[in-house]
């Protein structure tokens, strides 16, 4: 059931032209990016081959790029989720989930799992420059492996909010100005505070971009990825009852 | 058909919009092989009806029962049993037909191998033959209707609700959709609301008449069909007739004077004083020009029934 409408949801997206458009910007937008950051290691190169440690491809260009994809998440959310059940509900199609034999968790779980497929094509694309890099060079797969693990984590999260703003409403633009807001407040949240401060611990803390750098880093802590689970886990309970509040009519 | 199985039962669901209660205090239920009329004028509640029986809308307060299963506290096994066709069909405009029917089979946990066989019956049933490749998007109003049709009978379910089906269709497609409930009605419990009167003659077994938000009339079509037939006579004539001559006669109840200068003639149910008045105008000379039975419409069973006329019948 939950695959039948998360296989519903994927087809539907790449149905309409605004997948391919998202698809085709953010490569656009990631290659100009990754071109910057190999030619920043070409220019310092002959210096780091002096340093005893230095710092490698993975650190200089994979992982600067995977922080990159992580911005670009940030601002293709409110467009790709902005649709998830607004636009069902604006259109009357959520008659038709509503009354089938269908619980609301398998909706929400179904319809979250579909968008979560369209990311996953979005940092499958992604990962084909670093990858590029093998052939001329040598990734330390360990610490790419942890910023992948990372940026996977962000995009569920992210996917999570979007589909939570998309379930209050009918209007899709307003959950994706719903969906902008939030995500760019908890990226932003701890922009001059860095956790330090009084109270600064809890504002850190609910920072999205303070748990996805110790990825970047290769540095893997559970209690990073108990924030985005936890984060995820919550929108989604909360979108249950986005589409349960639907049916008891008070929107 | 009295002892077959009670498939849908309300008890006393009301559902408030604010203060404004949509529907207050509603409680009936539909047997097997019933095809029961949901009749009233626009905003009389209808489709808040529908929807609180198709599980759309909770209740305010009361329960539903779907073939025995209670909507509120066993969802999935209601729903199971239940296919709705809202006002406007809910198709996904960038799926074919055969893609979004074999969604609506998944939907209803058809297993995979059987969706074909189920999508192909219900096309035929609807009369969808050769659209299966068509984008719904691009069909007409009649054949999205069929659509939307074809997707609530797909998993033959037992209860099928209809919410004015046969809007926007033209006078064969509605034939066909008639005819497609009465069978439907053989085995299964149908619910069709319409606020077209000749519709519910057509295909019902029973109606319910909702005016704002309560059930005001529940009786066979049988019973509805005296009420719809005349007690009226509207005769017209060239000189001034004596309406109190007419009151006199037998069978006849009262006489009022339109403002058009005809009479209607009020007459006790069953009787037809036609013969007698035009005896009485022959004898007195009047000058009869018409004498017709003045058919009672939903308007005046909405009239009677409510004492005040209806916005949109």
């Amino acid at each position: 059931m939950i695959r039948a409408i998360a296989w519903r949801e994927w087809r539907a997206l790449f149905l309409s032209p605004l997948a391919f458009v998202i698809l085709g910007v953010a490569q656009i937008i990631l290659a100009r990016l990754f071109l910057g950051h190999v030619n920043l290691f070409l220019m310092i190169q002959g210096r780091l081959a002096t340093l005893p440690n230095a710092p490698g491809l993975t650190s200089l260009v994979a992982a600067p790029l995977l922080g990159n994809t992580g911005v670009l998440l940030l601002l293709i959310t409110p467009l790709a989720t902005m649709r998830l059940i607004a636009d069902e509900r604006h259109n009357r199609t959520l008659t038709l989930l509503y009354s089938s034999p269908v619980s609301l968790t398998e909706i929400v779980l179904g319809k979250y799992l579909g968008i979560l497929g369209f990311y996953a094509v979005i940092i499958l694309m992604s990962l084909a420059m670093p990858l590029s890099l093998l052939m001329g060079g040598r990734l330390d797969w360990g610490t790419f492996a942890c910023g992948l693990l990372g940026l996977v984590l962000l995009a569920s999260s992210l996917a999570a909010i979007g589909l939570f703003m998309s379930s209050l409403t009918r209007h899709p633009a307003v959950a994706a100005m719903g969906t902008f807001g939030v995500v760019f407040f908890l990226w932003i949240v701890d922009y001059a505070g860095h956790g330090r401060g009084e109270g600064g611990a809890i504002v850190g803390y609910l920072s999205i971009v303070n748990h996805y750098e110790p990825f970047l880093r290769g540095l893997f802590d559970t209690s990073n990825v108990a924030y985005y689970l936890m984060l995820t886990a919550t929108c989604l309970v909360f979108s249950v009852r986005g589409l349960e509040a639907g049916r008891l009519g008070t929107r | 058909m009295s002892n077959a199985e009670v498939l849908v039962g309300t008890d006393a669901v009301t559902r408030f919009y604010g203060p404004h209660a949509a529907v207050s205090d509603m409680s009936f239920m539909i047997r097997r092989g019933e095809v029961l009329g949901f009749l009233g004028p626009n905003g009389a509640g209808k489709t808040t009806t529908m929807q609180m029986l198709s599980g759309n809308l909770a209740p305010s307060a009361g329960r539903v029962l779907i073939a025995g299963h209670d909507m509120h506290t066993a969802p999935e096994r209601a729903k199971a049993h239940l296919g709705y066709l809202p006002e406007h069909p809910p198709l996904y405009r960038e799926f074919t037909v055969d893609e979004y029917l074999d969604y609506a089979a998944a939907l209803r946990r058809i297993p995979r191998r059987a969706r074909r066989a189920a999508r192909e019956r219900a096309k035929a049933r609807c009369g969808l033959g050769d659209a299966g490749g068509r984008l719904t998007a691009n069909l007409s109003k009649g054949f999205q209707q069929r659509v939307g049709l074809a997707q609530a009978i797909i998993h033959e379910p037992d209860v099928v609700i209809l919410d004015e089906p046969t809007v926007g269709l033209d006078p064969i497609q509605i034939r066909e959709v008639r005819t497609l409930i009465r069978e439907l009605g053989r085995d299964r419990a149908v619910i069709l609301s319409t606020h077209i009167l000749p519709e519910v003659q057509a295909s019902c077994d029973r109606v319910q008449i909702i005016h704002k938000g309560r059930l005001v009339l529940n009786e066979g079509i049988e019973a509805l069909m005296a009420r719809v037939q005349s007690q009226v006579l509207v005769a017209a004539f060239r000189k001034t007739p004596d309406a109190q001559a007419i009151g006199k006669l037998p069978l006849v109840r009262s006489v009022t004077i339109a403002d058009d200068g005809r009479l209607r003639i009020f007459h006790e149910p069953g009787a037809d004083p036609t013969d007698a008045i035009v005896r009485l105008a022959l004898e007195r000379d009047w000058g009869l020009r018409e004498i017709n039975p003045e058919h009672s419409t939903l308007e005046s069973i909405f009239v009677e029934l409510t004492g005040e006329p209806s916005e949109a019948a």
